[in-house]
This record gives C-alpha cells, structure tokens and sequence, in this order.
C-alpha cells in the first residue's frame, strides 16, 4: 500500500466501521463468555470500548507510521507492516482496557482480548489487501483515501 | 471481407458521397478543420461512432475495457489498430529485449491489466493455479522478507487475451492504419483510417465521433547518437544492435565462438541482456566477454536526504519498479500533481532517470563475473566508433573520467539505453501538432491535463485524450506502465462520466461488475 497521511485515517476509520463493527457484532455473540454471569451487553462493552480505541489510539499511531514511512524512498507501506503493527496497536489497547480507560470494565480475560483482538485485526487486514477495492476501485491510486 | 461498419450513415443533412477518388488531397491535408463536405468531395465514407480509440495497444485495451465496465456497449466504440490482440506489439518488444513468456516482468501483483479492480492479483492467481502458496506468501511479505512479486509474462497475455474476449474486443477492432485526426467544423473530430487491404472499398475512410483516444505506444526506438551514426555511414546493422529489435543472431554467434560484446545503458533492458548473456555462459558454455560501458557510475546512496534517495552501487541504481510504488498512487503522485513546468520534468528524472530492479539473481551473476573477469565495467564518454582494420568488429574509443583515451574492440554493441523516439516521428502526432493544436510539455511530449485531455485539442463537445509513454512529463510519472494505462483510463472514464457518456463506476456497480468479471460473464 501507499498511503497518505489523510488516506491512513479515512482507511482506518472506514474499515472499522464497515468491517470492525458487523465482525465485532457477531464475535460478542459468539465467542465464549468468560463467567456464566457476563451478558451479552457486557461482552459488547468491552469489545466496542477495545475498537472505538483502535480507532482513536489509532490517530497516533498513524501519525507515527507516517514519520517512518517518509524514510522509505518507495514511500510505501508494505503488507506485511500492517500486520505486524498489530501487536503493539494490541498491546496499548489492552494496557489501556486493563487501566480502565475508557471506563472501568472490571478484570479484562486475555485470552478474551486477544481473540477478538487479532479476528478483527486479520479481517481488515486482509479486506484492505484486496477485496476492499471491488467496491473502491479508485482506493488503491487514492492513497488509501475515500473522499 | 468488408468491414463492418459500427454505423453506415449518410452525412448528417448531406447528400450522400459523390465524385472523389477515396483518398485524401494535398489541399485537404494541408486544412487545418474538415467539414463533412470536405470528405464527402473526396469521396471518402464517413462512419459514424461515439468513442474511438487509436493503437489498439494495451493502452487501448485498458481503456476500452474500463468503459465497457462503465456501460459503454462494444458498438459505441472502435480500436483501430494493426493488431488483432493488443499484447502483440508488447510481446513483440518483451520477446526482443530478452523477456520470453516465462520470464518475470518488472511490474507488481496489483498491476493487472484485465482486471481494473487490481483484485485478485498476479499473486493470487498464481497460487491458487499452482495450488502452492509461495507466491502468495511471496505477496504478503514484499519486500521486507522477499523481493517484489512480479507476474510471468504469459501469464500477462493470457489474462489479457481472456478480458478481450469477455468484452467482445475482436468485434471492436478495425484493422489498418490512422493517417490522421482532424477537428471536424461544427464540433468532434474525424479519424481518418486507412483500413488494411482488402477491408474496403475505398483507400481512407473517416470516422467522425465525439471522443478520440490515442495510445500508440512508442513513437519509435532510438539509437544513440554515435551508434546511430555509425549505422547509417557503415550500413552495419549486424553488429550494432538495439536491444528492442530483433538481434537473436549475436545470442547465436555467441554461442559458435568467443566474443566480446559491449553493451550500453544501464536500465532494466541492460540487466535482461546481461542475464541472457550470463545464462549462456553458465548454460550453454558461452565464452562471451561482456564490457559494460557506463556513461554516470553511481555507488553509494543516490540523493542527499535522508528521506529521499535510493540505494545504488557498482554504477546501477536500484529501486524495484520505474519509479517509487508511490508515484502510482500515494504520497509521491499527489506531490508531483502539484508541480508545473521544469520542476515537474526535473522531479520525474529524480524519481525515475535510469535504474534497474534489484533482483539477487543478477547481483549475483554480476558479481561474479566482476570477480572472474568475463563482466567488465567501464566508466566514459564514447569518442568515436568505427570499424576495426579487419572490419570484422568495432572499435569504440572511449574518454574515460581521468582523460585517457581507450579502445575496445567488440563483436557486437548492444544499445540497451531504451531511447524513444520524440513523438513528431509519429504522423499523427506530428499532425496534432502541427494542425489540431496541440503542444509539447517540459519533456517533449504530448501536454495533457490531469485528466489526460490533450490540452488545447478540444472541439466542440469533442474531447481528445492520450495514455502511454507519449504523455510522459505530465501530472503522473507511471504513465507507461500495467497500472499506469489503467489509472489513465479510469480518470478519462470519470471525465467521460461526468460528461454523461458513460456511467460512473460507483461502490454497487463496481461490485456488480467485479462479478461479472470473475464469472468471466459479459460486462
Ligand atoms: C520491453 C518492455 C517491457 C515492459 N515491461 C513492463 C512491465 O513489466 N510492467 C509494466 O507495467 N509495463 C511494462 N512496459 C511498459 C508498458 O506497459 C508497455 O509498453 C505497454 O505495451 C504500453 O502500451 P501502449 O498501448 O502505450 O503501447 P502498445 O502496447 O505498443 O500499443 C500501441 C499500438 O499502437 C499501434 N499504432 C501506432 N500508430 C498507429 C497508427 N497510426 N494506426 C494504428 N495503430 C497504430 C502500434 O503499432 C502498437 O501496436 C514495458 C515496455 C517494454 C518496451
């Protein structure tokens, strides 16, 4: 990919809403509950509170990304780097559900996390790699911008 | 056979053709707008259609293809061309400059030409063909764990050949030669064509429509001055050789004998020549020595800034494809959009200039033959060629940096420089020039706006657009390329859109379209 600045924010947001919230939807529903007495509005807390961050953090992040990307003479961003920059994206995310923030959540389960965690992940990552331009042909020469 | 017409019609309010001998005039020619009437005493047909596209090429294809996607039906527009497939005149020039079917070529993943969507990818594809994920494994890790994917050449023309028939290309395409494009009194424009022979019953026939296309490719190879200098006073044109054309025979005698062969340029096209050279002598046992003459030498970094070089070294400049991957579509094309003039032209160079893909395979033959001397590099300024005593080879002298002067004696030079012609070698463009009032940009070639409108040609309603390697200097670098041809085409097809020609590719019939692609189903 070679993203502009403008177009790794719209990307960001744009695949979290039209591939984050249906998946994080589905993954409440379905993935095991951690105590008998979490509900399903439980599970939605956490989880939207954990994407509505991958989005906001994400700001920082992207503006990180970019500084570094100016050492690229391509000016490109490969694949592989928007895989692996979830780890550290998960890790803030999760440090920051731990603490409390947004709100108290009580005890986050890691293994709970991290399940939805690298789910959601992996699906926007591989919807950016491809498939996204079916419906965005013109995405691809936009530096990743929709508007 | 008679070729069929998109729509016979008599000149609109005119009676229909008399008189005339079917061919053009002098005074005609020399008339800068044609009327119908014009035509009509000269006894030339006049079709009409909406859209017509010039060359027939991949950059034709592209664009017919994009606007069948955006609901143009195959009636509504012509290829005119001297090709029945449009990788042909590719083919023609991968095959000479050493690129055979099974070679990789220097273009990515997402640059697939049948396919405007760029999804699923040479990648992909290849993968799931060889039921082997490698390549796709090769795609996810580009290039910080393995070099660049690039697609097979073959593999290129057979997605190409299978769009074409999807979209009916073969009923769009009449073959012959354009002669000319000619502003029409009153509004749009007149091709006038000659059909090949045989296809109609007089020597031109005119098509009058309301959108041109021209993607003729390359104006013309060049030589270097000096080579093309010795050519023309030695009437050598078998050992001095250009790497476009054909020159199999000097592979062959390399083969029979040992030879020393001097190759010129330092692009891509002298790596694949070099590669055919170093394959030989570890194939077939060659004994071919290579002396490789270098005109500017980098090593080191090229550029200044930390953020904004390019790593070079033994005088080859590396970066995977013609320019930086952003010069497609990121940082670098926004960049470069705003810049005018000069310093867009001097931004292309630096982006561009000459370099080659780092491939290890041929770092590594290239190293090797350094290290055993059978690839030798020389760094100079060519003084004179001739032939040798013995006419059987030439003699280059070379100026080299410190001033010495120094001969080599070759059986063969390769000019492997890529040199194009300028675009006033190509009639029609030349014509455009001259009549339909078009200019030049800072580097020489057709002026078109960001939207490849040929600046100044419009007429009318009549618009005239341009792709390919003729528009380079304009507002995007990548103009001769897969990606390239196909991001002109869409921007053409969006100006188009606006126009009310065709339908805007919107989020549902792109997706709607895509599965009609991937079910190989009309568009
Ligand atoms: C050796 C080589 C390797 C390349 N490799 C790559 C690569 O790996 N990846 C990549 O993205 N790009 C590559 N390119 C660049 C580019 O994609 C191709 O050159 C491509 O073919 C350009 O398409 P085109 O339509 O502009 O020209 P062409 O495909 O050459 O088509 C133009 C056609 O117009 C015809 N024509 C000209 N004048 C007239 C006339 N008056 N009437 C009728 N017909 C006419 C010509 O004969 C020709 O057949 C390569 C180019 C070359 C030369």
């Amino acid at each position: 990919m070679t993203p502009t600045l403008s177009g790794r924010m719209q990307s960001r947001f744009v695949l979290l809403l039209i591939v984050g919230v249906p998946l994080t939807l589905v993954l409440g529903a379905v993935l095991p509950r951690p105590t008998a007495t979490t509900t399903l509005s439980d599970m939605y807390e956490v989880f939207f509170a954990a994407l509505v961050l991958v989005g906001v953090v994400g700001i920082v992040w992207e503006l990180i990304y970019h500084g570094l990307q100016q050492f690229r003479w391509e000016k490109d961003w490969p694949t592989i780097f928007g895989l692996v920059t979830g780890i550290p994206e998960g890790i803030v995310v999760y440090l920051l559900l731990d603490r409390g923030f947004p709100w108290e959540f009580g005890d986050v389960p890691i293994s709970l996390f991290l399940q939805m965690f690298i789910l959601v992940w992996i699906a926007i990552w591989l919807i950016a790699n491809g498939p996204l331009q079916i419906f965005f042909p013109r995405w691809r020469y936009q530096g990743g911008r929709f508007i | 056979m008679q070729q069929q017409p998109t729509e016979v019609v008599s000149p609109r309010h005119d009676p229909p053709p008399t008189g005339g001998s079917g061919d053009v005039s002098d005074a005609l020619m020399a008339k800068p707008t044609w009327s119908d009437h014009d035509l009509i005493g000269h006894g030339i047909p006049i079709y009409d259609v909406p859209f017509v596209t010039v060359g027939g090429g991949l950059g034709s294809f592209a664009m017919v293809d994009i606007l069948r996607v955006a609901g143009v039906s195959a009636e509504h527009m012509v290829a005119l061309s001297d090709l029945d497939q449009p990788s042909e005149t590719y083919e023609h020039l991968a095959k000479n400059s050493q690129i055979p079917s099974h070679e990789r070529l220097r273009s990515d993943s997402g640059s697939v030409l049948d396919c405007l969507w760029g999804w699923p990818g040479y990648a992909l594809r290849e993968a799931i063909a060889d039921r082997n994920p490698k390549r796709a494994w090769q795609v996810m890790t580009e290039p910080i764990l393995a070099e660049y994917f690039t697609p097979k050449a073959g593999q290129v023309y057979e997605s190409v050949t299978r769009e074409a028939n999807r979209i009916g290309w073969s009923s769009m395409v009449k073959k012959g030669v354009v002669r000319t494009v000619r502003r029409r009194e009153g509004g749009e424009y007149f091709v006038l064509f000659t059909p090949a022979t045989g296809t109609a019953a007089t020597k031109r026939i005119a098509y009058r429509c309301r959108y041109v296309h021209i993607a003729v490719g390359y104006p013309g190879v060049k030589f270097l001055p000096d080579l093309q200098a010795y050519r023309d006073k030695y009437q050598d044109y078998a050992k001095v050789l250009n790497a476009y054309e054909p020159h199999l025979h000097a592979y062959e005698e390399m083969l029979r004998r040992p030879t020393t062969v001097l190759v010129r340029g330092s692009g891509i096209v002298a790596s694949r020549v070099l590669q055919r050279i170093i394959d030989d002598r570890d194939n077939t046992g060659a004994q071919t020595t290579i002396v490789h003459l270098f005109r500017s030498y980098p090593d080191g970094y090229q550029g200044d800034k930390r953020t904004f070089r390019r790593p070079a070294r033994n005088g080859w400049s590396y970066q995977a494809f013609n320019y930086p991957k952003s010069a497609w579509g990121g940082q670098i094309r926004y960049t470069l959009e705003k810049l005018e003039g000069q310093e867009r032209s001097d931004y292309i160079d630096q982006l561009g200039g000459t370099n080659t893909a780092p491939r290890k395979d041929w770092q590594e033959q290239l190293d090797r033959g350094l290290e055993q001397g059978f690839y030798k590099q020389l760094r100079g300024t060519v003084k004179t060629v001739e032939p040798t005593a013995d006419g059987r080879q030439v003699n280059t002298v070379v100026t080299t940096p410190d001033g010495y002067e120094l001969g080599i004696e070759a059986d063969f030079i390769i000019d492997a420089t890529g040199l194009e012609a300028s675009i006033e070698e190509h009639r029609v463009l030349k014509d455009l020039l001259s009549y339909g009032g078009a200019d030049k940009n800072p580097k020489g070639r057709l002026n078109v706006d960001h939207d490849f409108l040929v600046r100044g040609t419009e007429s009318g309603a009549g618009r005239l657009y341009a792709s390919g390697s003729i528009t380079l200097g304009g507002y995007y670098a990548g103009v001769d390329s897969f990606l390239g041809l196909q991001y002109a085409s869409l921007r053409i097809a969006d100006a188009m859109a606006a126009e009310g020609f065709c339908k805007k590719i919107g989020p549902l019939r792109s997706a709607a379209q895509w599965t009609r692609w991937a079910r190989n189903k009309t568009p």
